[in-house]
């Protein structure tokens, strides 16, 4: 401990009984553990992935925005949706190829959004994990889905 | 080791850190505060489209009266309603996520570009929305 770290309250103390008081979970009481500040707090501090949200958040953020534009565009200039033009259209190698990512992106987008918000509102712990992992096991089957339904479609036009 | 255990369920002493400021704080009068919260709202609701996306490419990898039958229940009254606030829910979390990803570059964090950039976003948004949902509901709806 260094010289900048003093307090009023450390005069006259030992350098010994200044670390003890600051390294036990109470101010004011002596050394409760053993166990060292470093021990303490392995396993519980930076596994370098704090941003990890954060950066796919925005990866995908960015990926929607062509990807986005590009479904709700072409989707309008369909002449019709019915079931022939549809096929028609998701037979396409290119569409198909388009539609899958956008179903895979805007299901890791709208888990990770959908995540922020469970965190945010649901305060019991219990619930608060049960919703998460529902809404991750619901995204998960979104994107499994979307992307068999794109494959069945385009392939079936193959043949 | 029984001293670990009672001194971890101990009450966490007041320390004096600085804290996150809590929702109750902020005064959400001004749009600008605001608009966070829209653009959240915005963001939920397209999750609801994902499963009506999904639903509708379910039903054309089905087969053709599959399709006739989904067709029926998603061109329904109650969700072309749903479709013109997936639309403008669309438009604002685009326009909204694109001042994010503005903000991520360290421009426009100033109050007021931040609380300009609000209305610009809703204007935006808007005028895409009313754009996309004319387009669907009157030209469309009238050429067929």
């Amino acid at each position: 401990m260094n010289e900048e770290g003093r307090t009023p309250e450390d005069e006259g103390r030992t350098l010994e009984e200044r670390f003890d008081e600051r390294s036990s979970r109470t101010p004011g009481r002596q050394l409760e553990s053993w166990r060292s500040p470093l021990g303490r707090v392995r396993g519980q501090g930076s596994a370098k992935e704090g941003v990890a949200h954060w950066w796919v958040q925005r990866l995908t953020s960015v990926a929607l925005i062509p990807l986005g534009c590009w479904f709700v565009v072409s989707l309008l200039a369909l002449p019709a949706l019915d079931y022939a033009t549809v096929s028609d259209w998701m037979g396409n190698a290119w569409t198909a190829v388009l539609m899958i990512l956008f179903v895979l992106v805007t299901a890791r987008h709208s888990q990770l959004g959908v995540q922020v918000i469970i965190e945010d509102y649901v305060h019991e712990s219990g619930m608060k994990t049960l919703s998460l992992a529902l809404s991750s096991f619901a995204h998960v089957l979104f994107a499994a889905a979307g992307v068999l339904a794109v494959l069945r479609i385009t392939l079936r036009s193959v043949s | 080791m029984q001293q670990t255990d009672s001194d971890m369920s101990a009450p966490v002493p007041e320390r004096r850190r600085p804290l996150s400021p809590h929702l109750s704080i902020y005064k959400m009068s001004r749009y600008s505060l605001l608009s966070s919260f829209t653009n959240r709202a915005a963001g939920a609701a397209l999750s609801v489209g994902l499963i009506l996306l999904v639903y509708w490419l379910l039903a054309s990898s089905s087969g053709a009266r599959a399709y006739a039958r989904a067709a029926r229940v998603l061109s329904s009254l109650p969700l072309k309603i749903v479709y013109a606030l997936l639309l403008t829910a669309f438009a604002y979390h685009l326009v909204a996520g694109i001042r994010h990803l503005i903000w991520d570059t360290g421009r426009g964090l100033e109050r007021a570009q931040s609380q300009r950039s609000a209305w610009l976003v809703l204007a935006v948004a808007l005028l895409l929305a009313v754009i996309a949902c004319g387009y669907v509901f009157i030209l469309r709806a009238h050429a067929s």
